[in-house]
């Protein structure tokens, strides 16, 4: 059985407790996307602001749900705050490949698609796998960065 | 004399289960109930020995299956205080029961401007199916605003319910246990010429039930959450009221006669009953409620009271302040359903902890999101108890709840 250990790792309560970029953007010229889990009721709004090179600027999150939510938010905040579109979109096509659950199914099929990235804190959530129930709450903050880059994206 | 609830628990299969080697605590009944073995026994006897087809064969196995539901649909009946059977109408579960009334009566009897109450603590079931009126037909729903300590504050329905249509609530909420004074609001509202509606899913399994007591002209309620089987649930309506409702779903078994031109509608309660219906679930439902006469309704409800009373005790003594109990805090006027707020750990983190020593509780929105808004939390743990639950079930509960803040450091 999995244990809670691989769960609650030390670096996701500290996200959860000490969330970075927490808080909101004036949009515009910021973008903002709202995520819902209809399951559970977490809720998660994302802001991005991009600048004209397409680098995000600045990123900020709010709304409300479990310390996996969270601590998962608050770690993808950090991983794509100055970073292009492109390379967000890289660690996040990396942060899913980590929580599919059928990722050792695919692993052939991935190895020479998978963007070689180093996950650094967020490879802290790969417990996450172990307690599959969890991994919506582990990857609504990313599905809703995906929306605000989409949003970005699109002429306004 | 007070119930056996060792004997109780043997009776239901699942519970001797352990998981990791571990008893299982179960603590989700407002969710879905476990079930005895006479439901399981009597379901699976049907399939065996009488399953055929209902109301069309001539045969012997076809009159045992149409006895076998209809002797069902007597036991149900009985069980809610029907004055007669033909008012019971099986739909799949309480909230096919809730959109059948919504899209029956309510687009025959509601139009632009028409006003609907219902109240802050309604479960999703008694709120979407409205909303989808006020979409499609442009009808205005009122509220009935909920108190601090998550009971309804009545000051002022007489000007809530002026000109209402319909007024539609809960018996228990889902949530907080709340009982809701049925009766008074139900008066209140034939004062002023509407129709009540309540949903029963959380107050049928667990008070003893008389339809005509309540005072309402329909309750929903769903078999599942009263030691019955999943895909059954029942719609009764008084007489009047559903004769004059046009049918909500056509086909097979709903019809007196269909021609090229068109179609007359069978009698009760087939009207409303299009289609093979869930013969072997409507066995087990019938099942479920021989099973809970036999324990008695009144000491059901009894050793509910006291067990809410040991646990709302137990865990204010363990956990005073750091603890919160939803709803109100006499248990006489609530169920067995306690939703907890414990320290600032979410609900979610929380039912995850439990888990590791096989406690099952919910934690989420429990379909309320309106109530959730009210309540101004996004999800709470909820912990509910049944006929088969024991102070060692509360007891094992606040060790696990305890066991969080190791994990949380939250401890000393
Ligand atoms: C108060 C209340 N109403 C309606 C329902 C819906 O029941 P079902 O999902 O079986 O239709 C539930 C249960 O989830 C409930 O608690």
């Amino acid at each position: 059985m999995a244990g809670l250990e691989d769960l609650y790792k030390e670096i996701i309560l500290d996200h959860y407790r000490n969330p970075r970029n927490k808080g909101e953007l004036e949009t515009p010229p910021a973008h903002k996307a709202e995520g819902f889990n209809p399951l559970c009721g977490d809720e998660i709004v994302v802001y991005v602001d991009i600048d004209d090179d397409g680098v995000i600027q600045d990123i900020a999150t709010g709304g409300q749900g479990c310390s996996i939510s969270q601590s998962s938010a608050s770690m993808m905040s950090a991983a794509v705050k100055g970073k292009s579109i492109e390379e967000a979109l890289a660690i996040t096509d990396g942060f899913k490949a980590m929580m599919s659950i059928h990722e050792s199914g695919l692993e052939s099929e991935k190895a020479d698609t998978k963007p070689d990235l180093s996950m650094g804190d967020l490879s802290a959530l790969k417990g996450v796998v172990k307690f599959p129930v969890r991994i919506k709450c582990a990857v609504l903050s990313w599905n809703t960065l995906l929306q605000a880059l989409g949003d970005a994206a699109r002429p306004s | 004399m007070s119930l056996d609830i060792a004997q109780i628990k043997a009776d239901f299969p699942l519970l001797s289960r352990e998981i990791n080697g571990k008893p299982l605590i179960y603590l989700d009944s407002a969710s879905s109930s476990q079930k005895p073995a006479a439901v399981l026994d009597a379901m699976d006897h049907y399939y065996r020995h009488s399953n055929a087809n209902v109301n069309r064969g001539a045969y012997q196995l076809a009159v045992e299956a149409t006895d076998a539901l209809e002797g069902a649909r007597a036991a149900i009946a009985r069980f809610i205080g029907a004055p007669n059977a033909h008012e019971v109408i099986f739909t799949k579960n309480a909230t096919e029961a809730m959109n059948l009334f919504a899209q029956s009566w309510g687009r025959s009897n509601l139009s632009e401007g028409d006003v609907v109450v219902l109240t802050e603590m309604e479960h999703h079931a008694n709120i979407v199916p409205w909303h989808m009126l006020v979409q499609a037909l442009g009808i205005e729903l009122r509220w009935i605003p909920i108190t601090d300590s998550g009971e309804l504050d009545l000051t002022d329905l007489d000007r809530l319910i002026d000109g209402a249509k319909l007024v539609s609530v809960t018996a228990m909420s889902n949530v907080l246990g709340t009982l809701n004074p049925i009766r008074r609001i139900a008066d209140a509202a034939h004062a002023v010429g509407a129709v009540m509606l309540t949903d029963g899913s959380q107050y049928v399994p667990h008070l003893p039930t008389d339809v005509t007591e309540l005072g309402v002209d329909a309750m929903a309620f769903t078999g599942h959450k009263m030691l019955g089987p999943t895909g059954i649930g029942v719609l009764w309506g008084t007489t009047e009221l559903l004769e004059a409702m046009p049918p909500f779903l056509g086909g097979g078994d709903m019809i007196m006669q269909v021609t090229k031109d068109g179609f007359t509608t069978n009698d009760l309660p087939h009207k409303f009953e299009a289609g093979t219906p869930a013969i072997a679930e409507i066995v087990g439902l019938g099942a479920a409620v021989e099973y809970l006469e036999s324990l008695g309704m009144e000491q059901v409800r009894e050793h509910e009271v006291s067990l809410t009373a040991y646990a709302m005790r137990t865990l204010t003594e363990r956990f005073g302040e750091d603890l919160t109990i939803h709803g109100p805090a006499e248990p006489a006027g609530r169920g067995g359903v306690l939703s907890l707020a414990y320290k600032d750990i979410h609900p979610h983190d929380m039912s995850q902890v439990l888990d590791q020593r096989n406690v099952c509780i919910r934690a989420g929105h429990h379909c309320a999101k309106p109530l959730m808004q009210v309540m101004g939390v996004g999800a709470t743990a909820r912990a509910s108890m049944y006929v088969y639950n024991d102070e060692q079930d509360v007891d094992s509960l606040a060790d696990a709840i305890e066991s969080a803040d190791d994990i949380f450091g939250l401890g000393g």
